[in-house]
């Protein structure tokens, strides 16, 4: 694979993550247990969905078919989905939304601080901007998974659910292949597996804090969304958010 | 003081422009009609997210998307903000809820109406939004200071949407023909329903002389309904889109733009909730809310152990 094409792959797969959580959390727009709660939901997929932006601008530089952000949104089929598995888990309660977003956030958290360093100025000052954001992610839905697990009975048991069903996909996170080890060795992006074992013991600490079992089941090696290898789940997210758009190819909004 | 004395005292205020705050003495019934207003109010903002909302996921580009989330998240700003309001009255957050619900309480009859198509989204942004702001903008001056400056802070809000509705509407009508299609059918459903935002006319609005005597509305229905009339029509020509109203005249006087006959009888039974969607509005609140109970409760039970874990550690100190 040529530089130009490995560059694009790699900035792809994040790109995809913050799409596809983003859309995930918007589905929550004026269905929160609280208004507050709404609002806060909204704001954290704002943010991705912002940060999914700035990511795809990045990548389409070195695309070398030259398509545009919103082609590779709305016309990409699911194989050329790059984003992990974990993210296109549907919303479920509100325990498994706040869940799969405390693990994201960790990862996220971690992945931009260390972009910061990136060899690319354009990549390392965006990394600094949405760091901001993502700690304070972080400190929110962290907030909520000790809630919830330390709540009543009946939270507990829902978060501990999200717990065993989901944590077994946050390998993902770090799973690596050539793409990612060809841009780690350029400086381009980071080498997600040096903060795998950070990630793993944040995450202990915080189920200690919430009062919540380890899961047994730790991880599936049968999943692959970076090889574009996905779930049902994902097929539905994208008809639905491409229905518009292919009804009227060719079309500007 | 007596009562009447404070009536006189009262009356004084309102002659002389004066806010009414919260901590003020004010007669039960104005303070009444405001927690009905403001709660209402309230409700359309967080109903309202519905039918918009229901676009996120299917907005055509990433742009739209992204702006489109953030103006539904801004409805539901407005609904907290509005809530606020109602409590400087005395009124419960939970209780005002619950009478929405409960199917006791009110919200603009516009949002039982289902929002079909893209056309629908940039239509309610240029003209529902724009009717609540003509509203908001009278409300802006409104004797009780909380909803006055809640009113100002959302009308700059509602500006913004309405700006963002226009240019929806704007790239449509420039569009394909399907996209024009679009936006000319979004216009034909939501135009009268629109105008009917504005409450019933005059002759038959219950508590309308009560409520400008007391400075909380300063303009009638009728009134603010020829305000928003003349402001969309040129809009809709700037558009170029048609006005479904046949009968739509300039009256060379006055420089007003004259509507043809509103049909009350449609919105009379919208307001008895037999619209289309006024059923399933209630039901997708009501499934929210009850559903989001254990949350609520769980975040209830934990700031009671952290406070029982304080007084733990103060007195073993
Ligand atoms: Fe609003
Ligand atoms: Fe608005």
């Amino acid at each position: 694979m040529v530089w130009e094409e490995l560059r694009f792959q790699a900035l792809l797969r994040h790109a995809d993550d913050r799409l596809v959580l983003g859309h995930r959390l918007s589905e929550w727009c004026g269905h929160g247990p609280t208004l507050e709660e709404d609002i806060a939901l909204s704001n954290v997929a704002l943010d991705l969905l912002g940060q999914a932006k700035v990511i795809f601008e990045q990548s389409i530089k070195t695309d070398l078919k030259k398509r545009s952000v919103d082609d590779l949104i709305y016309f990409r089929e699911i194989r050329g989905y790059r984003n992990v598995i974990l993210v296109e888990q549907p919303n479920g309660d509100f325990a498994c939304t706040i869940l799969r977003q405390y693990f994201f956030d960790v990862f996220n958290r971690l992945w931009l601080n260390s972009l910061q360093s990136s060899i690319d100025k354009d990549l390392s000052s965006f990394a600094r901007s949405a760091l901001k954001e993502a700690i304070y992610h972080e400190r929110h839905t962290k907030s909520w998974v000790v809630r919830l697990g330390d709540g009543t009975k009946e939270s507990n048991e829902r978060i501990q659910e999200a717990v065993s069903v989901f944590y077994p996909l946050s390998y993902e996170f770090f799973a690596q292949d050539e793409i990612d080890q060809k841009v780690f060795s350029k400086g381009l992006l980071p080498n997600t597996a040096c903060f795998e074992n950070v990630w793993k013991e944040e995450v202990a600490l915080t189920l200690l804090e919430a009062t919540l079992q380890f899961p047994k089941r730790t991880s599936t090696q049968m999943l692959r969304g970076r090889e574009g290898r996905h779930t049902e789940h994902l097929d539905r997210i994208l008809s639905e958010m491409q229905s518009l758009a292919r009804a009227h190819p060719g079309a500007s909004w | 003081m007596t009562e009447a004395s404070r009536q006189f005292d009262f009356e004084g205020r309102i002659a002389r422009d004066e806010k009414i705050e919260p901590n003020d003495w004010m007669p039960s019934r104005y303070r009444r009609q405001l927690v009905r207003m403001i709660s209402q109010h309230a409700h359309s903002e967080v109903v309202g997210m519905l039918p918009e909302g229901n676009w996120i996921t299917r907005a055509p580009s990433l742009r739209r998307k992204i702006s489109l989330l953030a103006k539904v998240q801004d409805e539901a700003g407005h609904g907290l903000y509005l809530y606020g309001a109602a409590e400087t009255l005395g009124a419960e957050r939970e209780d005002l809820i619950n009478r929405l619900l409960g199917g006791d309480a009110r919200y603009s009859s516009i949002f039982n109406y289902p929002s079909v198509t893209w056309g629908d989204v940039g239509v309610i942004g240029w003209l529902v939004d724009q009717a609540a702001m003509v509203n908001q903008t009278m409300l802006t001056k409104c004797s009780y200071g909380p909803y006055a400056r809640a009113m100002i802070q959302i009308c700059k809000e509602e500006n913004f949407h309405k700006r963002q509705g226009m240019e929806i509407m704007a790239v449509l009508s420039a569009g394909t023909s399907a996209q024009r299609a679009m936006a000319q059918d979004a216009l034909d459903r939501w135009w009268w329903p629109t105008l009917m935002m504005f409450g019933p006319p005059d002759e038959e609005s219950p508590h309308s002389s009560e409520l400008i005597g007391w400075k909380v509305k300063m303009k009638s229905n009728d009134e603010l309904r020829q305000w928003f009339v003349d402001l969309a029509v040129p809009q809709a020509e700037a558009l170029d889109l048609q006005i479904p109203d046949p009968e739509l005249v300039r009256d060379s006087k006055t420089g007003h733009w004259i509507s043809g006959p509103i049909n009350w009888d449609e919105f009379r039974s919208i307001l008895e909730g037999e619209g289309p969607c006024n059923r399933e509005r209630i039901e997708s609140r009501r499934e929210s809310h009850f559903g989001g109970a254990w949350v609520r409760e769980a975040a209830r039970a934990y700031e009671e152990k952290c406070r029982k874990k304080k007084a733990l550690e103060r007195e073993s100190l």
